[in-house]
């Protein structure tokens, strides 16, 4: 066991993951050289060579579209797209390529790619740097969409992600690439962790179901410890997966508390947590004492990094909605 | 227009002339026998066979049995030659319009129809034939070559000097394509990485109603130049030169001597596809203009001219192409329609349980109706 950060654990991953096998490939804008904006790639290409870790020109359609030629010569290329924001050039090669070849060819030919993005807010930065565009990706059949929320996650999520013989659109909550550190096992066998598509109970409570992914699963957690020294017993899901939905750990949570709330940093309208909503509401119906409710942010772009704070759903927000649930 | 500069070894009328960087020189040194007449004399059958294939299925589509067709009428030569020109180990990223190249590759022109049928979005599986399928967002596919070549370059077949292992690949697109983003990138990122890819460029004059003056100020072939890689324009009327053009170019990128940019000049003597009228955007007398360049026209009078084909042989292609044309038509209506369960199970490699439930709830439905078949 290390006490690693997110950028680490998310590095030691893909470290192994190209150890394992020689066909996999990192891509992307500054990955060599510089080891990402990030860092999440640092030293990589200094150990497996330019033929492995690529230096791409400044072009995101170039990236995933040559990486889905290469992954039809039998490559397992991983993409870092730099920021969220600068996602869209790609969107036309992973919306109607990456995520539809299998299905075209009735899966003759498959795309073992994953699309690394760093995601949310939180960090100051100008526009196009702090959005949550995961839903997009997982309104896209074709595409598997996980989020990790810890260094732990992050180091096995990524080598799972890379050995899935599907597309996996991987999302990194950049805001704690560096923040917290947290034990990793290093040596551990990716078969004994739980898998890559599954959702995880992060801490066990009785009174209310909270659910978030990403960097909202340790808001949620502090909000969590806040509301049991008021005497209230959340418990908290982390999604892991967005597409496919894991959400019997959540119903199940559900049936025990009776109320739920979704939150995310991404829009609240047409996010996760209106499928969330829509799915837990056609299972869980009798056993709901409230309308599932939603802490996300508002339905605008994002705003000037000096107010993000404000926009952004905060422990108070959070547990804001989690009070609501109790007024019906 | 003024007169096209190119690189052309057999005009209209059928005379065969020099150029001084192109020859036609196929491989017939392979201890098959063939000879260059034989060869031409192959070219020529492709191409009539081929357009055979085009105008049987444009009928089809108009008896209803396709829902749409893209003709590639007049770009035979364009499609032959250089589909003549690949190696078995090469592979070819095509657009949606390529059916003379599947037809190079070995690709069953009904297996062509299950798309434009709507029986299938893809018909063949391109490890097969080392063609991939059509690609119908314009350009899309010209990134994925160079990303293919990028890939053959990691595997080490490229400058092997063995010609049975050196691996180029080659990609199609239109004059209109050349305006896209993507295929820029590709073009970036070929030169960048000096992949083993020919860009490979019908410009056939007209993007569905936007001439190609709307695409580019200067011949396409000279955009290469800011790349960084050279440009090469080519009669693509022209069989023989769309051949030599095309081998030279893809035996540059096996050498490892990066990308070429091939402007295979043509004309789509047809409409876009069998939606578009192409009556409402540009004169009659332009497409009289181009007959008189017909690919296929210029072969056959070379053919008779220097006595290498008589009467009999092309009466013997003409009742092949007629067989081929029986084939197609009954072919096509006897094509299956997929099974609709099949659609949940080919999303991904491993399926979901999301998709298994929606398909046992479809089955579950259609099995709720009384009377519902087997």
């Amino acid at each position: 066991m290390t006490k690693m950060t997110l950028a680490k654990a998310l590095n030691a991953g893909l470290r192994r993951a190209m150890e394992d096998d020689p066909k996999v490939l990192l891509m992307g804008e500054d990955v060599g050289k510089l080891g990402g904006v990030f860092r999440i790639t640092e030293g990589l290409q200094k150990d497996f060579g330019e033929d492995r870790v690529l230096d791409s020109p400044l072009a995101e359609s170039g990236i995933i579209g040559t990486a889905v030629g290469l992954a039809m010569r039998g490559y397992r290329p991983v993409c870092e797209i730099q920021f969220d924001g600068f996602v869209y050039p790609a969107y036309d090669q992973i919306v109607s390529q990456v995520a539809k070849i299998h299905f075209r060819t009735r899966g003759a030919v498959r795309m073992p790619m994953v699309i690394r993005i760093p995601y949310g807010g939180g960090i100051g930065a100008v526009e196009h740097h702090s959005e949550s565009p995961e839903a997009q990706f997982a309104h896209t059949p074709g595409l598997k969409v996980v989020t990790c929320s810890n260094p732990a996650d992050g180091y096995v999520m990524i080598q799972q992600a890379i050995a899935s013989d599907d597309p996996v659109i991987f999302f990194e909550p950049k805001r704690q690439y560096h923040s917290d550190k947290a034990e990793v096992d290093e040596g551990a066998e990716l078969t004994a962790a739980a898998p890559l598509f599954t959702s995880k109970v992060v801490r066990p409570g009785s009174d209310v179901t909270l659910v978030a992914y990403g960097p909202m699963v340790k808001t949620c957690l502090k909000a969590a410890e806040a509301a049991a020294a008021e005497g209230r017993s959340i418990e908290v899901i982390d999604l892991r997966s967005l597409s496919p939905l894991d959400l019997g750990p959540v119903e199940e949570s559900v049936r025990r508390t009776g109320r739920i709330v979704v939150a995310h940093e991404a829009h609240t309208n047409l996010g996760m947590g209106a499928e969330v909503a829509a799915r837990i509401s056609e299972r869980c119906f009798y056993s709901l004492e409230a309308p599932v409710l939603r802490a996300g942010s508002y339905d605008t772009p994002y705003p000037p990094s000096r107010i993000e704070e404000d926009y952004l759903p905060d422990l108070d927000r959070v547990l804001d909605a989690v009070d609501r649930t109790f007024e019906f | 227009m003024g007169p096209v500069d190119f690189v052309q070894l057999l005009t209209p009328e059928g005379e065969r002339v020099e150029h001084p960087d192109y020859a036609f020189t196929p491989d017939t040194a392979g201890g098959d026998g063939a000879d260059e007449a034989e060869v031409i004399r192959g070219l020529y059958r492709d191409m009539v066979l081929v357009r055979r294939i085009d105008t049987e299925s444009t009928a089809l589509q108009r008896h209803g049995e396709l829902g749409l067709w893209a003709q590639l009428l007049g770009q035979e030569a364009a499609q032959v030659g250089s589909g003549r020109a690949l190696a078995p180990q090469d592979f070819a990223f095509p657009t949606y319009r390529e059916h003379g190249v599947a037809w190079c590759r070995g690709v069953d022109p009904l297996q062509v129809l299950t798309l434009w049928r709507g029986s299938a979005h893809a018909g063949w599986d391109p490890a097969e034939y080392n063609f991939g399928n059509y690609t119908v967002v314009i350009g899309a596919q010209t990134l994925h070559a160079t990303g293919y070549a990028m890939g053959v370059q990691r595997d080490g077949l490229v400058g092997t000097g063995d010609p049975e292992r050196d691996t180029a690949v080659v990609t199609y697109f239109g004059d209109g394509a050349s305006s896209q983003g993507d295929v820029n990138e590709a073009f970036v990122f070929a030169a960048s990485y000096n992949a083993p890819v020919v860009f490979l460029c019908q410009n056939n004059q007209w993007a569905i109603s936007a001439g190609s003056e709307r695409q580019s100020r200067i011949p396409l072939y000279q955009r290469a130049n800011g790349f960084g890689f050279p440009g090469v324009r080519v009669d693509g009327n022209d069989v023989l030169a769309c051949y030599a053009v095309t081998k030279a170019a893809l035996q540059r990128a096996r050498e490892g001597n990066g990308p070429t940019l091939v402007e295979a000049y043509t004309y789509r003597m047809g409409a876009h596809t069998t939606t578009d009228d192409p009556t409402r955007y540009r004169m009659s007398e332009e497409l009289e203009r181009w007959k008189l360049k017909d690919p296929i026209a210029r072969v056959r009078a070379y053919l008779t001219r220097s006595g290498l084909a008589d009467a009999d042989w092309f009466g013997v292609l003409d009742e092949e192409a007629d067989d081929l044309g029986h084939r197609l038509r009954e072919g096509c209506k006897a094509l299956a329609d997929p099974d609709p369960l099949d659609i949940f199970d080919q999303v991904y490699v491993e399926q979901t349980a999301e998709l298994a439930e929606q398909r046992d709830a479809f089955a579950a439905y259609h099995a709720s109706f009384t009377g519902a078949g087997a």
